[in-house]
């Protein structure tokens, strides 16, 4: 059981680095968005910022890549991206069709690349 | 399974909204993508020896797949508390936008802030942008319960991944652990531009993509948020600019 739980330090550890500074900004989305109308201009602009923000962390993986993904050279990385997106567009918006064809060029490109 | 039409019966009582939203798991792709990254994520608690109820709790309590890694990652190369309390931060200062954009498709004049702490706790990127695709076929006061059924769904699945990768963690190849860890930018990005209906959504897009490596020259520890903002911002004004031309 003890090492199911492992030692008390880390869970604090856990609520201090990663439950707090993470909820922070939901409970701040739920105060802030409790007010506003479904139609409103606001609403646009939270919405384009919210999805320029995702793509940033999209592209901080690509760009500065944690753990393993890191030991894919990085034209690999992006040519996986492109070619995902090409796949994308071509099958008509299929999110599968774009994630299988990213994994497959990035999986082929390293068996290549040795 | 196809959702009931609208004015069906079957959208009687909370409860049946929760079972639709709960078995709306299994008809997205999103669920799988899900699945292999908390996978990835369990293993990755493993190796660097956090303990199997650790990585549980923070996939309950965190529920936000960058935030967990970039938890797991900062912590178990030795950097202070304070540290990655930061780091994780930044990352989620996403959620503030999409739990805002999220609010108000599922709230009636009779809905106190309280009723939505659990939907602001399931939003992260799967249930913001399957909210978009299941809400407007679910009947207004009937939202709430759907959206505590999908996201328990979400949750379940992402903590059943986080044990069987807990487990595989000395199995996986560096192969495989890249292609997880590729999972989700092609996967946020794909299901994001899949949701831009609107002009101003996929401007935001594309610039946030461009913008983020000028901002990261800067290395203010703000990057993100930057980029976000100023991209976010010129998209709006594209927006803007139609809707008055």
């Amino acid at each position: 059981m003890s090492d199911f739980i492992g030692d008390w330090h880390a869970l604090v550890v856990l609520v201090v680095a990663g439950v707090i500074p993470n909820q922070i900004w939901r409970m701040l989305g739920l105060w802030f968005g409790g007010g506003l109308d479904e139609g409103s201009e606001l609403l646009v602009w939270v919405r384009a910022v919210a999805t320029a923000i995702l793509a940033g962390v999209i592209a901080q993986i690509l760009v500065q890549p944690p753990g393993a993904l890191a030991s894919v050279p990085d034209l690999l990385r992006y040519g996986a991206l492109a070619a995902g997106s090409i796949a994308f567009m071509l099958t008509r918006r299929s999110i599968f069709a774009g994630v299988l064809c990213g994994e497959i060029v990035m999986l082929a490109g390293k068996w290549w690349l040795g | 399974m196809p959702l009931p039409p609208i004015d069906s019966p079957k959208w009687q009582g909370a409860f049946r909204a929760f079972a639709w939203g709960m078995s709306s798991i299994f008809s997205t792709i999103l669920s799988l993508v899900l699945f292999v990254t908390y996978i990835g994520i369990g293993a990755l608690a493993h190796g660097t020896h956090f303990s199997l109820a650790w990585a549980l709790l923070s996939t309950a309590l965190v529920w936000a797949g960058p935030a967990q890694i970039i938890l797991i990652s900062t912590l178990a190369s030795g950097a202070t508390i304070v540290q990655s309390a930061i780091a994780v931060t930044v990352s989620a200062i996403r959620l503030f936008p999409m739990v805002v954009a999220v609010m108000p498709m599922m709230r009636t004049p009779q809905t106190k802030r309280r009723h939505l702490i659990l939907v602001a706790h399931f939003t992260a990127v799967t249930l913001w942008v399957e909210c978009y695709r299941f809400l407007p076929q679910v009947p207004r006061e009937r939202r709430i319960a759907f959206v505590h059924g999908l996201g328990c769904g979400l949750i379940s699945v992402g903590l059943c991944a986080t044990v069987i990768g807990y487990f595989l963690a000395a199995n996986l190849s560096q192969t495989f652990a890249s292609a997880i860890l590729l999972l989700t930018p092609l996967a946020f990005l794909f299901s994001t531009a899949r949701n831009s209906k609107e002009l101003a959504d996929g401007v935001a897009l594309v610039l946030g993509l461009v913008l983020y490596p000028f901002a990261a020259q800067i290395n203010s520890g703000l990057d993100i948020l930057l980029s976000g903002v100023v991209a976010g911002s010129i998209a709006y004004g594209v927006h803007r600019f139609r809707v008055h031309a």
